[in-house]
């Protein structure tokens, strides 16, 4: 629970307001959106898992139900599909309130598998209920823009929206509570802390910023099936990773996460195809190895790592651990 | 109406009755000593009051309402605070933060929460820790945190489970003080402890339990000669 400071986030903000004008090339200005979009995701995510301790494996669903808001708007009322934005937090919000009703029954993996199995029931449902959601087949719409710039400004929105949103909590009184119940649930409810209200706090703004992100993903991509935006691997586990490098339970962790990944999967794909995600994956043990906390987390070891590499040694001094 | 009250409150484990048939009432303002040998039901009684296990049997009664059966944190809303034997840090929160969330019980304001917490780390004499993760205390300091989290909320009866197990002389005597402290301020106090020095130094009443059952009740002093608690400590020969 630190203080964001206000000069390194205003030269960030500048930076990430000129930076895609600097990029020519489109291809660039998609990598900098699907940035947006996955720290995004993962910021979202960090509120539940990361700072309330309640790690879902089923977030993939409120994802994919924002998109498919979004599509389904079009495809069946031909509105526009920027009514999702609305329409798709609102939508994650409301399958949210029951999942957690349920699920929050269950503590630590077991709740974890419940959140597994009902993004797989989600995949399932939208790829065999053809008449209403198109089946595997997907959704595809027009694209509003061909230019990226607008879509890259609309990601940067989200995404600062849902800093925003997330910083405000933690640092509230809802803040103390979930990291209170993360630490001790037993203790928490003996100071008072009714875990399962505030567990249902986290999750709703959760399922609604990723649902907000789901929507924008639609409006983005102009195509969706059933197994892209509620995959299991592609979607619910990759933004535990995302935000596990990064850093769990930090506001920026789950943005320099995204960016890693997205980075490495760019380029790599091209010559290893689906392998990259094998190079996210070893990244992400090292990380876990080496930067439990992540490499936000982490910046203090960090730090004293690159300094001693500067001075040339990486592990104590010289001849320390002979002397013992 | 007493203050608070026990009536025939029973906790079964399957096959085993860990607390059977304890009936007793605590007074405001004083300090109501329990010991037992281990295993004698002491922690299983302030875990049926606070209700991480419901009751088999009996009711519980604060201050005229029944109590016995209501979710643990609206017990705690109610005033009934509780420590843990086994202490409960939250171990990658502040001291101050551990606190805080104690404190956040009674306003949603950050800065009333914090002023709240930092005066009851200095009542506890833990305000120089208060950056400290609390995973990072000794012993000593955690014991002191888990009262300090607890008053933080503002208890007006408040359950401590072994303050003093565990520390050395002084800082027992230190533990004792601040124990003392607390029921100056007007906090009632029942206290589980195995220290002898410590429940007979500062109890008014005290009961004696063991196998879940009351096998006496009474000052400190008659304790302590009560053949029933000599014989359940020492054994048959010594009663």
């Amino acid at each position: 629970m630190r203080k964001l400071s206000w000069l390194p986030l205003a030269i960030g903000a500048l930076v990430a307001l000129l930076l895609p004008m600097g990029l020519s090339v489109p291809y660039h200005q998609h990598i900098l959106v699907m940035v947006l979009v996955w720290a995004t995701l993962g910021t979202a995510w960090n509120l539940l898992g990361g700072y309330t301790g309640q790690v879902s494996f089923g977030h993939a669903a409120f994802f994919g139900l924002g998109a498919y808001a979004a599509g389904l708007l079009v495809h069946h009322l031909q509105a526009s599909p920027w009514w999702g934005m609305l329409l798709g937090p609102v939508v994650a919000t409301l399958f949210a309130l029951p999942i957690g009703l349920i699920c929050f029954r269950l503590r630590g993996p077991y709740f974890a598998l419940a959140m597994l199995a009902l993004g797989e029931i989600f995949r399932l449902v939208f790829t065999n209920w053809v008449s209403f959601t198109n089946g595997a087949r997907g959704i595809l719409i027009l694209a509003s823009f061909t230019s990226k710039l607008p879509y890259y400004y609309m990601a940067l929105a989200m995404f600062a929206a849902s800093v925003y949103v997330v910083y405000r909590l933690v640092n509230s009184k809802w803040g103390y509570y979930f990291v209170a119940i993360r630490e001790d649930q037993d203790a928490a409810e003996a100071l008072g802390i009714p875990s399962t209200r505030y567990k249902m706090y986290a999750l709703l703004p959760s399922a609604a910023l990723t649902g907000l992100a789901g929507a924008f993903y639609m409006n983005y991509v102009a195509f969706i099936d059933p197994h892209v935006v509620f995959s299991l691997g592609d979607i619910s586990v990759m933004v535990i990773l995302v935000v596990m490098m990064g850093g769990a339970a930090t506001i920026w962790g789950p943005a320099v996460g995204a960016a890693i990944y997205v980075a490495l999967s760019e380029m790599f794909r091209a010559q290893w195809g689906a392998a990259s995600v094998l190079l996210f994956g070893i990244l992400v043990c090292l990380v876990i190895m080496f930067l439990p906390n992540g490499v936000i987390g982490e910046l203090d070891t960090l730090r004293r790592f690159l300094r001693r590499l500067r001075e040339g040694y990486a592990g104590g001094k010289k001849g320390e651990l002979l002397r013992g | 109406m007493s203050y608070f009250e026990v009536k025939g409150v029973t906790k079964k484990f399957g096959g085993l009755t860990a607390v059977d048939n304890l009936t007793f009432t605590v007074e405001q303002g004083e300090i109501f000593g329990i010991i037992g040998p281990n295993g004698s039901g002491k922690t299983t009684l302030f875990n049926v009051i606070n209700n991480f296990y419901p009751p088999t049997a009996g009711e519980i009664y604060f201050k005229g309402k029944r109590i016995d059966g209501l979710p643990t944190h609206e017990i705690c809303k109610l005033g009934i605070g509780r420590t843990f034997q086994v202490v409960k840090p939250l171990r990658r929160m502040t001291v101050l933060e551990n606190v805080m969330a104690g404190a956040f019980l009674r306003t949603a304001s950050t800065s009333r929460a914090r002023a709240r917490a930092l005066e009851v780390l200095d009542f506890c004499s833990l305000a120089h820790r208060k950056d400290v993760p609390a995973k990072a205390l000794p012993i000593a300091d955690r014991k002191r945190l888990e009262i300090a989290r607890a008053l933080a909320t503002n208890p007006e009866l408040l359950l401590l489970d072994e303050t003093a197990a565990g520390l050395n002389p002084k800082e027992t005597e230190e533990a004792m003080a601040i124990i003392q402290k607390i029921c100056k301020a007007g906090i009632t106090i029942i206290i589980v402890e195995h220290v002898m020095k410590v429940i007979m130094g500062i109890s008014h009443r005290i009961l004696a339990i063991n196998f879940g059952r009351e096998i006496a009740r009474g000052t400190p002093q008659e304790i302590a000669r009560h053949p029933e608690v000599i014989k359940a400590y020492l054994g048959e020969a010594y009663a």
